[in-house]
């Protein structure tokens, strides 16, 4: 015991010594670019450098820690200590939509966006407090493995690995997409290229060593993606709030941001703007309710303008203008009624800003509690999803022992922390920035960012002089909601290449995930349904070589559906939360904590928890096209506050109904709750 | 193996400080969500208190949760020799 506790601190302090020099070299790498950068380097090239320099990397990393060891490739070797864990973690965790998404969420949607903040960090309570140390003490692979042992038998393993599937699959998708993204944006390549530069390099990593490789690639992400997320907020933090942590300080920020939002609410050139979206929606809306004769009446117009203009001879450029409204004009009514229902969509343009800080506003009380529970709805489903993604739980097999694995729960979340409580301020600091320098100044001399942005990216800011005054009006703006990340470095005025490390960032964020989530597919694939259900005599060579060869499938398979550009990614998101809190959160925790619950209440109890949870989302979501009414005027991404207490009250009656589980499964219980049983006698872990 | 009356004193107290920790969560995340606009009357640091909860302050107490079960789960295991040994 004492060698191998020996060991582990020689382990602990080369790994801190290693990483210390990587951290530093890093910097240096920034550094020397930046330099670069001033001598002349072009912008392409700094994106090029970036992109390389950390793909690269992340390869060598994997060439390292190359292994066919089983317990190295399935577990790292269970020695990754809490600390490196936690951060490994981070970066599985944090996602593209985490690193880009999230604090333009925030800017968008104010008070009402913190729910997604909350759902993602709070999940880690339960994590620490009903999952971790038991699933270390099981000490087995995956996820399903802990299902198929407490529960016993196929079926329940069965459910286990297209759950696992389902929601890592959804998942990934989303991942790879963000990686094609932000590689294109950045070097000019295109969307195609990038996914697959991309993805040689989660491939080259996690294929040839597995969880150790993907494990000391994550710590090395982390790094990468938490230095380029603070860097720009620091800088815009002293420029609006003078001290380099913005986040104890943006408070006034804030207030500052409410008086230019009730500012804004009053000003007549603001209401201007936004009476003439009024008209227009509702001229729309008047046009949709009687087509045809609209349709008839428009064109009369358009025509006879345009033959007055020719017979009061006009100037020759009110002509060209009136015809080219006459060439515009929509050539049948079905065209017609699709620009009609664009601009009634205006309506939402109409209203004056959203106060920030404002939590659930809504027209009337009965508004404002919908807004209300539906915030509660996001933050239950995220939390408990969190605390049945199997690609994090699986992160808990990992650590040297019971204890380590709690405390590895602790750095986890406080590395999340670090990222989480820096968005919300961001999305501050950045509104805060546009309302003094963008609006009020004149369109022709925008802001260098807000010009450069507009032209390069209209989906991600879009800025008319709708009222003809030269200049920029709030109402006048749109904004997507990841220009926030993407444009910070500009909007703080530093140069080109601290916006390469952002891309390096967000790429590493999307790359982390990336590994993680294919890594759980391709061993519920060759573990679970291979070794365990076809084959248990396979030899651990061969479960490791057919465990990399389903990892390239995999890859391969999520790259073609990414390439499709699936819809509405943040419902996917959300949707495989609902999913995993409704399949595993019921069996995971009910397994330890309750010795009575038995294989048909899981078997039952799990089905019962999925198909409500799909139920409610197929019926409700408008994508499949049957719109139900909604319960309690809950939206259908948080399907899982149905699913996860139907699926614990399945479990509990269940179990009662039918026999107790062996005295074997009850040892087991008693075997986990326990870091170190004198005398036990189920067999500790597998290797 | 039959379990000893100290085991599943072991077993209880970890339950309890489960239950506690839990409570804590559930105060700082659901009751505080839902008395938000409430909350939002108050001001601490500059910030709207319902704002500044569901930006930061719950997210410290979160962490703080998970850094607590971990120290007192380590006490617990020593006092009642369920401990993994000197294993860092």
């Amino acid at each position: 015991m004492s060698t191998q506790a020996f060991s582990h601190v020689t382990f602990k302090s080369q790994l801190k010594k290693y990483y210390s020099f990587y951290t530093g070299g890093f910097i240096a790498f920034v550094i020397l670019l930046a330099i670069a950068e001033q001598l002349g380097m072009s912008r392409q090239w700094i994106g090029y450098w970036f992109l390389f320099a950390t793909i690269g990397l992340y390869a060598g990393i994997g060439i390292m820690s190359r292994t066919a060891e089983v317990a190295e490739y399935y577990v790292a070797g269970r020695r990754v200590p809490a600390f490196f864990n936690g951060m490994a973690t981070g970066a599985d965790w944090m996602s593209a939509a985490s690193f880009i998404g999230m604090a333009g969420t925030l800017f968008l949607s104010g008070y009402d966006g913190l729910a997604w903040v909350m759902g993602w960090t709070g999940g880690y309570c339960l994590v620490a407090l009903f999952l971790a140390p038991y699933l270390r003490k099981f000490g087995q692979f995956t996820i399903p493995d802990f299902l198929a042992e407490r529960y016993g038998g196929n079926i329940v393993r069965t459910i286990g690995i297209i759950s696992a599937i389902t929601c890592s699959f959804v998942y990934v998708v989303a991942q790879i997409y963000g990686v094609g993204l932000i590689t294109s944006r950045f070097t000019g390549l295109e969307f195609g290229v990038g996914v697959f530069v991309g993805l040689s390099g989660i491939l080259v990593c996690s294929m040839l060593g597995g969880m150790k490789a993907v494990t000391w690639t994550q710590v090395a992400q982390y790094i990468i993606l938490i230095i380029a997320y603070m860097t720009p907020v620091v800088w815009l933090g002293i420029k609006h709030t003078g001290i380099p942590v913005p986040q104890f300080a943006y408070g006034y920020t804030l207030q500052k941001v409410g008086e230019l939002e009730k500012k804004i609410t009053a000003d007549p050139k603001e209401q201007e703007v936004r009476k003439i979206f009024a008209d227009r929606a509702a001229a729309g809306k008047a046009a949709l309710a009687a087509p045809d004769k609209a349709y008839g009446e428009g064109k009369a117009k358009v025509e006879e303008a345009l033959a007055s203009a020719k017979s009061a001879n006009a100037p020759a450029d009110q002509i060209a203008a009136a015809e080219k409204a006459v060439a515009a004009y929509p050539k049948d009514v079905t065209a017609a009624k699709a620009t009609w229902t664009r601009e009634s969509g205006l309506a939402a343009r109409a209203a004056p800003p959203r106060p920030h800080a404002e939590a659930f506003p809504g027209k009337d009380e009965a508004a404002q509690n919908t807004a209300r529970l539906n915030f509660i709805g996001i933050v239950f489903c995220m939390m408990f999803g969190t605390a049945a993604l199997p690609h994090i739980l699986m992160r808990y097999y990992t650590t040297p022992s019971v204890q380590q694995a709690r405390v590895s729960v602790f750095w986890s979340l406080f590395f999340i922390f670090l990222l989480y409580f820096t968005a919300p301020c961001l999305a501050v600091l950045a509104k805060y920035d546009m309302f003094t320098n963008l609006v009020g100044s004149q369109f022709s001399a925008l802001p260098a960012w807000a010009a450069a942005w507009a032209k390069v990216d209209p989906g991600l800011l879009n800025i008319t002089d709708i009222n003809k005054d030269g200049i920029v009006q709030w109402a006048e703006v749109v904004i997507g909601g990841d220009l926030i990340v993407l444009a910070t470095p500009e909007i703080a005025g530093l140069p080109y290449v601290v916006s390469g490390l952002v891309a390096a960032g967000g790429l590493a964020a999307a790359l982390s995930t990336a590994d993680g989530l294919l890594l759980t597919i391709a061993n519920a694939l060759s573990h679970d349904l291979y070794y365990k259900m076809i084959d248990p005599h396979a030899s651990t060579t061969r479960r490791v070589t057919i465990s990399k060869a389903l990892l390239v499938v995999v890859a391969i398979v999520a790259a073609y559906v990414t390439s499709l550009k699936p819809g509405d990614i943040l419902f996917l998101v959300g949707a495989a939360f609902s999913l995993a809190a409704s399949a595993f959160f019921p069996p995971l925790v009910m397994g330890v904590f309750w010795k009575r619950a038995n294989k048909w209440g899981a078997i039952i109890g799990m089905v019962v928890g999925l198909a409500i949870c799909v139920y409610y989302m197929v019926t409700r979501y408008p994508f499949f096209g049957v719109n139900m009414p909604l319960w309690y005027g809950l939206s259908p991404v948080s399907a899982g506050m149905f699913g996860l207490p139907a699926g614990v009250l399945t479990i509990f009656v269940v179990s009662l109904l039918t026999a107790p589980p062996s005295k074997e499964v009850q040892e087991l219980v008693e075997h986990v709750r326990y870091p170190n049983l004198a005398g036990d006698t189920v067999a500790s872990e597998a290797t | 193996m039959q379990l000893t009356e100290k085991h599943n004193e072991y077993w209880r107290k970890n339950l309890v400080y489960t239950g506690i920790l839990l409570l804590v969560w559930f105060i700082v995340t659901f009751v505080e969500a839902w008395f938000a606009r409430e909350l939002n009357g108050f001001t601490f640091l500059g910030f709207p208190l319902g704002f500044y909860m569901s930006a930061q302050g719950s997210l410290a107490i979160y962490v703080a949760i998970i850094g607590i079960y971990a120290l007192l789960m380590r006490k617990l295991d020593l006092e009642y020799n369920v401990d993994e040994g000197d294993l860092e």
